[in-house]
C-alpha cells in the first residue's frame, strides 16, 4: 500500500495550487444564490476554463485535461483549500455530463459540453414534482409528439439554480403507464432552454429565504429531436446513472470537506474553550470524518473508476451528515455569533448543508439503497 | 499511489480466513473461559505456522520485521473470527523485547510458542496469566481478573518488565491492532446479523424487510467502510515513518471502536432475546466489542489525540 502522490501527479497538483494562488478573488463573491452572486460565479468559470481548471477529468477536446480520478481529486483538494468560489455550473458538470458521455450522441457532446465548461450556459435540474419527491418514477410531466421535435407540458420543482439558469435537463412521460405497463418506463431524458416559449420559472426561497430552486412550469414547450438524451421511452436508466453520480464522489468531492476541517479546526484554535471537551471531541471527529473520506476515494482512485451503484448512496451518507457536523460544531464555537446570518462563511454553509440529506435522494432512500443491494436484505414496500 | 492490498496480501487474508474459519473459535473461546488454555495454545501455534506472529518480529528472530499493514489485515481476520488472546499485545511487546533485553524470546514469539502481554500505564496486561513475559509501560501490580469479555483476564503480576524506551511505538502498535480486532469483531457481528435478519420472521415477513432494521444495518455498515480506510491509513504511515503515524492511530482507533462497538448494539438488539444469552456463540462477539473499543485508548483519548495532532502539528 503507498499513499505517496507520485511526481506527475504531485506537478499536476503544484500547477493547480499555483494558479489558484494567483487568481481566486481575493473577497468571498456574493452568494451565487442571488442574481449579482450569479453572475460573478458565471464570470468565474469562464476564468477557470480559459486555463483549463474548469473540468479538469473531461477529455481535452471539450476544454478538459484528461485528468485522472486521482488527480481529480488532488485538483479539488487544492480548490478547495484556496478558498475558491463554489461552483455554479456543478449540476451541469456532474449530473448532466455524465450522462452525455454515456448516453449522448458525438452531435450533442461537442454542442453542449464546451459551452457548460466555459460557464456560457448554466444548467439547473427538473427532476422532481409535486406528486414525486423521493417516489421519481411517479412523474407526471409529459412530452408529447409533435413535428420534429416534442411538446411539453406539467411542473418540475425543487430545480436547483434553475431561478438563474440558462438550459434545464429532466425526465418526462412520453408513454403513459397504461400502455408502458410500468411506471419505469416510457419516461424520456429531455433537455430544454428556461427561456422558450411556454415556460415559467418561479423562484422559491429556501429557509434562509436566498431563491436557491425554482418551480418550472411548462405548457407546450417545444423541443428537438436533438434534445433527446439516448432512446425516447428509455429515459430512467440514463437518469438513474446520473442519479449515482449526484450521490458519490463526484458532486462533493473530499476537498471541500477537509479544507471545512481546517477552517473548523483553526476556529477552535481561535474561539474553543479547553475545558469543553464535548465540543473538542465534534472538532476531532469532524476531522476524522473528512480524512475518512479522504482516505476511502484514494482507494477508489486505485481501482476501477469511483464508486457507482449502491457504493455511491454510502459515500452520500457520509458527507451529508459530514457537513452538517462541520457547520452545526463551527455554529456552536461562534457562541452568540453563531446566529448571525453572516456568521463569518460558516452561516451560509450551514443553510446548505441542511439540504445534503434531502437532495439526490434522501438518506432514507440510500439507506434503503446500501440494505437492499450491499447487505442483500429484502425489497421493502417501495418501488 | 496505491491505496489497495496487493494480491499476496488478499491471499494472506483469505488463508488466514480459510485456517480460522475451520478451527471452531467458539469452542477455543469457550474452552479458555473454562480454565483450558490447550486448543488457544495449539491455534496460536498453528497461526504462526503460516506467519501471523513473524510480523512483529525483527528479520534476526526468525520474524519478517514490523509490517503494519500486514499486521492489520492479519488482525481484521483474527477480530472477525473472534481469535482470544493477548494478541495486540504480543505483536506490540514483539517490539519492545530488544530494549527490555530480552532477545531470547523473539524466535519463540514468531513460532507461536511465547505469548507475551503488555500493560499500558495506568492500565492492566491482557491475559497475564496466558503470557511467558508481561512488559509494563508505567509501574504498578494488580491481581488477576475477569473481564467482561469471558475469554479475557487482566491484571498486572509482580514480576512485569517495565519498559525503557519504544513505549510510544509500542502503545500505538498496540492500538492499531486493537483498532482491526475491533474492525473484524464488527465485520463478523454485522454479517451475521444481516443473515439473522434475512431468516428470522415475525408478523409473517422476515425482519430484515422492515425499514427500522434495514437502516439500522445500513448506518452500521457505514460507520464500518469508512472507519476501514482509516485503518489502512494508519497502517501505512506507520509504514512510512510518518510524523502524523501516533494521531492517525488515534483517529482509527477511534473509528473502528466505534464502528465496532455499533455492530454490537445493533447484533445484540436486533437478534433480540437469543443475542443477550451467554450459549448463543455471537454474544461472544457482541461482549469483546465493548472491550476492544476502550483497550488502548478509548475514542474520546484518541480523539483527543487528533485534535491535539492537529494543534500542535
Amino acid at each position: 500500500m503507498d499513499l505517496r502522490i507520485s511526481g506527475a501527479d504531485q506537478e499536476f497538483r503544484d500547477e493547480a495550487r499555483d494558479w489558484l494562488r494567483r487568481h481566486v478573488p481575493a473577497h468571498r463573491l456574493p452568494s451565487l444564490e442571488t442574481g449579482p452572486g450569479f453572475a460573478a460565479h458565471r464570470a468565474w468559470e469562464q476564468e477557470l476554463h480559459a486555463d483549463r481548471w474548469s473540468v479538469v477529468s473531461w477529455p481535452r477536446q471539450y476544454g478538459g485535461r484528461d485528468a485522472s480520478l486521482l488527480r481529480w481529486l488532488l485538483f479539488e483538494e487544492e480548490y478547495y483549500a484556496a478558498g475558491a468560489p463554489g461552483r455554479v455550473s456543478q449540476n451541469g458538470i456532474n449530473l448532466l455530463a455524465p450522462t452525455l458521455f454515456e448516453h449522448g450522441t458525438g452531435e450533442q457532446r461537442a454542442r453542449i459540453l464546451p459551452e457548460m465548461a466555459s460557464g456560457a450556459t448554466v444548467w439547473a435540474q427538473a427532476w422532481s414534482e409535486p406528486g414525486a419527491g423521493s417516489d421519481l418514477a411517479a412523474l407526471r410531466s409529459t412530452a408529447r409528439r409533435a413535428d420534429g421535435g416534442w411538446l411539453l407540458d406539467g411542473s418540475k420543482t425543487w430545480s436547483s439554480r434553475a431561478a438563474f439558469a440558462d438550459r434545464a435537463f429532466g425526465l418526462f412521460r412520453s408513454t403513459p403507464v397504461e400502455e408502458s405497463g410500468a411506471r419505469h418506463r416510457g419516461l424520456t431524458y429531455l433537455m430544454f432552454p428556461l427561456d422558450a416559449p411556454g415556460v415559467t420559472v418561479r423562484p422559491i426561497g429556501r429557509l434562509d429565504g436566498k431563491p436557491a430552486f425554482a418551480e418550472i412550469f411548462l405548457d407546450g414547450v417545444f423541443v428537438p429531436d436533438r434534445d433527446v438524451i439516448g432512446e425516447a421511452g428509455r429515459g430512467w436508466r440514463a437518469a438513474m446513472s446520473t442519479a449515482g453520480n449526484e450521490r458519490g464522489l463526484t458532486l462533493r468531492s473530499p476537498g471541500r470537506f477537509l479544507a471545512a476541517a481546517d477552517r473548523l479546526v483553526a476556529l477552535w484554535r481561535r474561539l474553543g474553550d479547553p475545558g469543553d471537551a464535548a465540543l473538542a471531541e465534534r472538532v476531532a471527529d469532524a476531522v476524522i470524518g473528512a480524512r475518512a473520506y479522504q482516505l476511502s476515494a484514494f482507494a477508489a482512485a486505485s481501482g476501477e473508476g469511483g464508486p457507482t451503484g449502491a457504493a455511491s448512496s454510502l459515500n452520500k451518507l457520509h458527507w451529508s451528515e459530514l457537513d452538517l457536523t462541520l457547520h452545526e460544531t463551527a455554529l456552536d464555537l461562534l457562541g452568540p455569533e453563531g446566529e448571525l446570518a453572516d456568521a463569518e462563511e460558516w452561516s451560509e454553509g450551514y443553510v446548505f448543508a441542511l439540504a445534503g440529506p434531502i437532495y439526490g435522494g434522501t438518506n432514507e432512500i440510500q439507506r434503503d439503497i446500501v440494505a437492499e443491494r450491499l447487505l442483500g436484505l429484502p425489497k421493502g414496500r417501495r418501488g | 499511489m496505491r491505496f489497495l492490498l496487493d494480491a499476496e496480501q488478499r491471499g494472506f487474508a483469505a488463508s488466514l480466513d480459510a485456517l480460522l474459519s475451520a478451527a471452531d473459535v467458539p469452542a477455543v473461546i469457550r474452552s479458555r473461559a473454562a480454565g483450558d488454555d490447550a486448543p488457544l495454545r495449539a491455534l496460536w501455534r498453528r497461526l504462526a505456522d503460516v506467519g501471523v506472529f513473524a510480523l512483529a518480529v525483527p528479520e534476526t528472530y526468525g520474524g519478517t520485521g514490523l509490517l503494519p499493514v500486514e499486521l492489520v489485515l492479519s488482525c481484521v481476520e483474527l477480530g472477525r473470527h473472534g481469535m482470544p488472546g493477548p494478541l495486540a499485545e504480543t505483536f506490540a511487546a514483539s517490539t519492545l523485547l530488544e530494549s527490555v533485553g530480552q532477545t531470547a524470546l523473539l524466535p519463540g514469539v514468531a513460532s507461536g510458542q511465547v505469548i507475551l502481554s503488555l500493560a499500558a500505564e495506568g492500565g492492566y496486561a491482557a491475559d497475564p496469566d496466558l503470557a511467558d513475559a508481561v512488559l509494563r509501560v508505567g509501574e504498578g501490580k494488580a491481581p488477576l481478573r475477569q473481564s467482561l469479555d469471558p475469554a479475557r483476564r487482566v491484571g498486572l503480576p509482580e514480576d512485569a518488565i517495565a519498559v525503557e524506551s519504544g513505549a510510544e511505538r509500542a502503545t500505538g502498535l498496540a492500538a492499531l491492532c486493537t483498532a482491526a480486532l475491533a474492525l473484524g469483531t464488527g465485520r463478523h457481528l454485522l454479517a451475521a446479523t444481516v443473515e439473522y435478519a434475512r431468516t428470522r420472521t415475525q408478523f409473517g415477513t422476515p425482519i430484515g424487510g422492515f425499514q427500522a432494521v434495514k437502516h439500522r444495518l445500513a448506518d452500521v455498515l457505514l460507520q464500518l467502510d469508512f472507519a476501514e480506510p482509516l485503518l489502512y491509513g494508519a497502517a501505512v504511515a506507520l509504514q512510512d515513518a510518518l510524523p502524523s503515524a501516533g494521531s492517525d492511530i488515534a483517529a482509527a482507533k477511534a473509528a473502528c471502536g466505534e464502528a465496532g462497538y455499533a455492530a454490537a448494539r445493533a447484533a445484540l438488539q436486533l437478534h433480540g432475546a437469543i443475542g443477550y444469552t451467554d450459549e448463543f456463540d455471537l454474544s461472544l462477539w457482541i461482549r469483546r466489542a465493548r472491550v476492544l473499543r476502550n483497550a488502548w485508548g478509548t475514542p474520546s483519548a484518541c480523539r483527543r489525540r487528533v485534535l491535539a495532532g492537529r494543534i500542535d502539528g
